[in-house]
């Protein structure tokens, strides 16, 4: 029995059945094989995976700091997403809402009757107590159950209060996952806020933006600084530290850089469709990965200039690292890895591990779809299924006003040919060697089998099946929140993660697991009875 | 920090800023991990128990096992019978669990789920039990959904009796597996026979040994909610959170119970142990009575610290209470008492502890949040803060010494381990109180003043 099949063996019928297309073994690095992915959890399953409200308000909304995001429901979901996914942001002008969890907690008399008046009433008192920019609603499970139109509160209190007002229907029923949620941020950000300023685009300079980077413990904010200091100008980063005001300019951008390819490969499509502006699938994550990232960049700007003062601050960040990556190189050599998270980061973090010698044996997503697994390559054949057909989708238009010539089309096909990443993503198995396991929206008892037949030196999760890991003897690093630690993006990030990577397989208390009396005697004793000889 | 927040206070109707309470669902959760080899079920969409599991996870630092019906917009349309029974199935087929607890979320709340019949439905193994309560989100708070819960145990097991089976059914309140583990350590030492429940001790602070077990030692088990039914007597401590299932065990099993507030601070230990001894027969041991003079040692040896200091705190309704009787007791003056569970007993029962000991001037307000406990601050200060991980940011942006204690802390470790209960709770609330207090004075002093002794 193969790993994959002792993972499903314990499966009845039906559940086997539905999981094993989501448990893919890779027997040859690069060949493509298809995986089961965005479609619906089993019942009853220990998952991962959390709703449409957190893909769109926890996720892509959440981290926005000068807008007041009113949770339209029950206490508990705005409770929950508040300050809990670590985006760090610093307002200059003190204007930060992170620090505030606003709802209109929702009360039985409410659900019967109906939340508008209500709803609106609570954007009164944001806009009067708080005088914010915007007012953003995300709605919660029962809104649309009882048929609260939050859109038409939302254009009244715009009316009424000369503020952007935009409402968000992300009830968590929606989807399979969190990903509708991204979806749906997204195609609100594009419809309303995104090129709102309609300020012209200023040619030929490096004018980026960030796209799906939130700035957990930091990151976002070591990736301005390693770019700023090359030369980029960040014109907006989505939505990490991110700002209402800052997004409104994000179309006089020359580039998209899209970090986090689940999130908001939406949004890239749509302002390449708009605006023209090309986007390219970058990784701030592993030391190899960050270089290349940076010689991509400056080769798709194609300037001379950039592109010495790109292999300069390579060299310079490199050598202030050299001796601790060595180190700590020297240290996690040929250890083994297991890394599940939502989007993304299972991919990503494969790299920077493989810069310390860590090979991954096992990996998987929480929440992707087939596209980050396969690569884009896929995504005409991914069938929609009626989970998936419920969530808008737009269709934008280009902006004749604002609609700016990038690169001419012999160099982007040159560009491709040379293998930058340019409007593609090749998604995680190319990366994954022989024999590795992956698996789409794991859950508990999978991860416990895994655990059991890989025995990897560290597995990477998040908080609710960290503890688990830990009894199991495994040594376990959150990846959606860093353990309160972080940045881990770029050059010196990495060495903090692989600073904590380190601590925890090192940590002297896994030597003492087994108590001394379970195999050393305490008793001494003699035979029989001494007075009896 | 916190720096949108303006010092006139408006009277808000409708936006709730900064929340003092999380919704039902979390709090049934709680005490269903109470209970040995129980799974608790969330029957709605996916990320209420992602959600609830995480909270939980990250305040007790151990792993929250929960499954989710996994609600997807069918099952809004056309109920969720259908992943109930799926649900079920796959639960006991791979987790296999004694029993499942399910409790609703305001989704299935709102389509109108009818739990009673869809369990009934169920095709369940011999032997194994599914019971459920409702906690919809949008009526009280989590301290709801932990008596529910409760509640939902009681009606489903517990088994009346003709004869008095001797033990005290001790209900803990919503407090932490330290705090269980002490009421459990007075039992002990009083002599009394006893069933905890539900009791997280154990379960929410298990052992690390190399091994997962997915349903540890400790918890209340089957056999004992349905000896709870023919219990002497129940003590339902915290008379907020544990009213309701000590309403249902009288009307169920007719067991008798005595309310009394969660055993913070002297006066409150005292009463918790003067009914265990009495309902048991048993006198108060020595070691009991040393270790109350010890915690009178302390609080007059420090009370120079603490005398006359305004504290403000803010919680679950009965362990506000329970601290603030504490401080009362050290001499202190609660400013602010407040609690986002909206419970007019609340402020009745603050109301009576404050004439207790001639406090006039505090504010004490159920349903309220955090956002309005730091206006009022801004406009009249506190010496200290009492309250969950939350209140941290007032802390700072007010520049007030701040104690965790209470439900959630999410930045800090241990705390779950340590009671605050009991004659031993209150000498490390001693401590941490008279530490916050006596680092402020070190902090504040110039050089020259920073001294060595006290």
């Amino acid at each position: 029995m193969d790993g994959r099949e002792a993972v499903l063996d314990k499966y009845s019928g039906r559940v086997f059945k539905n999981r094993k297309d989501h448990i893919v073994q890779l027997d040859e690095a690069g060949v493509s094989k298809q995986i089961a992915a965005n479609s619906r959890s089993v019942p009853g399953l220990m998952i991962n995976r959390g709703c449409c409200y957190a893909g769109c308000k926890g996720v892509v909304l959440g981290p926005l700091r000068d807008i007041v995001l009113i949770t339209h429901g029950p206490i508990g979901c705005g409770y929950y997403t508040w300050g809990t996914r670590r985006n760090k942001a610093d307002a200059p002008d003190g204007r930060n809402f992170i620090q505030y969890s606003f709802s209109t907690d929702m009360q039985e008399t409410d659900i019967v009757f109906g939340g508008m008046k209500k709803l609106h009433q609570a954007i009164k008192e944001a806009v009067e107590i708080f005088h914010p920019k915007a007012v953003m609603i995300c709605s919660t499970c029962p809104i649309g159950l009882i048929g609260d139109d939050i859109n038409a509160v939302a254009s009244e209190a715009e009316k009424e209060f000369g503020i952007t007002c935009i409402a968000y229907s992300c009830e968590g029923y929606k989807g399979v996952s969190q990903s509708a949620g991204h979806h749906i941020a997204n195609n609100g950000l594009m419809k309303r806020v995104i090129g709102s300023a309609k300020d012209e685009v200023k040619e030929k300079a490096f004018r980026i933006n960030i796209l799906g980077e939130y700035n957990i413990g930091g990151d976002g904010w070591e990736q301005e600084r390693l770019l700023k200091k090359i030369g980029y100008e960040v014109v907006a980063v989505l939505t990490g530290d991110g700002s209402y005001e800052a997004l409104t300019h994000a179309h006089t951008a020359n580039l998209n850089l899209v970090q986090c390819h689940r999130s908001i490969n939406y949004i890239a499509e749509m302002m390449k469709t708009k605006y023209n502006i090309d986007w390219i699938k970058v990784n701030f994550i592993g030391i190899d990965e960050t270089i290349r990232t940076l010689r991509e960049l400056a080769e798709y700007f194609n300037d001379e200039e950039l592109k010495k003062r790109t292999e300069e601050v390579i060299a310079e960040e490199l050598d202030e690292i050299a001796e601790e990556r060595a180190f700590y190189q020297s240290k996690l050599e040929g250890k083994t890895a297991g890394v599940f998270v939502g989007g993304s980061r299972s991919h990503h973090y494969q790299n920077v591990l493989k810069d310390f010698g860590v090979k991954t044996v096992i990996a998987g997503y929480e929440f992707a779809h087939r596209d980050d697994y396969e690569g884009r390559e896929v995504i005409p054949d991914i069938k929609l299924d009626a989970d998936s057909k419920n969530i808008e989708t737009i269709t934008v238009q280009p902006d004749e006003q604002l609609y700016h010539v990038a690169l001419d089309k012999e160099r982007f096909n040159e560009l491709r040919k040379n293998n930058i990443e340019l409007e593609y993503y090749k998604g995680m198995f190319k990366d994954m060697g022989d024999g590795t396991i992956t698996v789409d929206d794991f859950n508990h008892y999978e991860t416990e089998k895994i655990l059991e037949i890989f025995k990897p030196d560290i597995f990477y999760s998040g908080i609710k099946d960290k503890y688990m890991i830990q009894k199991k003897g495994v040594p376990s690093n959150q990846l959606h929140s860093y353990d309160y630690s972080g940045p881990y993006a770029c050059f010196k990030g990495a060495i903090t993660f692989a600073r904590n990577t380190y601590l925890s397989i090192y940590t002297p208390a896994w030597k003492m697991l087994t108590p001394p009396w379970r195999t050393q005697s305490t008793l001494e004793g003699t035979i029989g009875d001494e007075n009896y000889a | 920090m916190l720096d949108m927040t303006p010092k006139e206070i408006v009277k808000r109707k409708a936006l709730r800023v900064n929340p003092a309470k999380t919704c039902q669902p979390v709090g049934a959760m709680y005490a269903a991990l109470g209970v040995h080899r129980c799974m608790p079920h969330s029957h709605g969409s996916q990320g209420c128990c992602s959600y609830h599991r995480t909270f939980l996870a990250r305040h007790f630092k151990e792993p929250a096992i929960a499954t989710t019906s996994s609600f997807s917009e069918g099952a809004c349309v056309f109920g969720g019978g259908s992943n109930l029974k799926k649900a079920v199935k796959n639960i006991f087929d791979i987790y296999n669990p004694d029993i499942i607890a399910v409790h609703t979320t305001c989704l299935s709340e709102t389509i109108g789920d009818d739990l009673n019949t869809l369990i009934q439905e169920l095709e369940i193994p011999e032997g194994k039990l599914v019971i459920h309560t409702n906690t919809p989100s949008y009526v009280g708070s989590h301290i709801n959904g932990f008596a529910n819960m409760m509640t939902g145990f009681i009606k489903y097991l517990s088994e009346k009796s003709a004869v008095d089976n001797g033990k005290i059914g001790i209900f803990p309140g919503f407090v932490n597996p330290g705090d269980m583990h002490e009421l459990k350590r007075i039992a002990k030492l009083i002599g009394a026979k006893y069933i905890m429940f539900p009791d997280t001790d154990g379960t929410m602070n298990a052992p690390l040994t190399g091994h997962y077990e997915m349903y540890p030692k400790g918890g209340t088990t089957i056999n004992e909610i349905r000896q709870l039914g023919g219990a002497r007597h129940v003590l339902a401590l915290g008379e907020i959170t544990s009213a309701a299932p000590a309403l249902e065990i009288k009307r169920k099993c007719d067991v008798d119970s005595t309310m009394l507030p969660l055993p913070m601070g002297i006066e409150a230990t005292d009463s918790f142990v003067m009914a265990l001894s009495h309902l048991s027969k048993k006198e108060v041991p020595a070691e009991i009575e040393e270790e109350r003079g010890q915690l009178l040692d302390i609080m007059v040896d420090s009370h120079a610290y603490y005398g006359d200091k305004r504290v403000a705190i803010a919680g679950d309704p009965d362990t506000v209470l329970g601290l603030a009787s504490f401080c009362l007791e050290l001499g202190m003056k609660p400013k602010y008492m407040i609690t986002g569970t909206p419970d007019q007993k609340f402020t009745q029962k603050a109301k009576e502890k404050l004439l207790k000991y001639g406090v006039i001037d505090c504010i004490a307000k159920a349903n309220t949040d955090l956002f309005e406990l730091h206006q009022l601050m801004k406009n009249e200060s506190v010496d200290l803060l009492i309250g969950g991980t939350h209140c941290k940011y007032i802390a700072r942006a007010e520049d007030v010494p701040f104690v965790r204690a209470g439900f959630p802390i999410l930045d800090r470790y241990v705390h779950s381990y340590m009671p605050l209960v009991g004659y031993r709770g209150a000498m490390r609330m001693a401590e941490l109180i008279s530490n916050a207090l006596l680092d402020r004075q070190d902090r504040d002093a110039a050089d020259k003043d920073f001294e060595l002794v006290m």
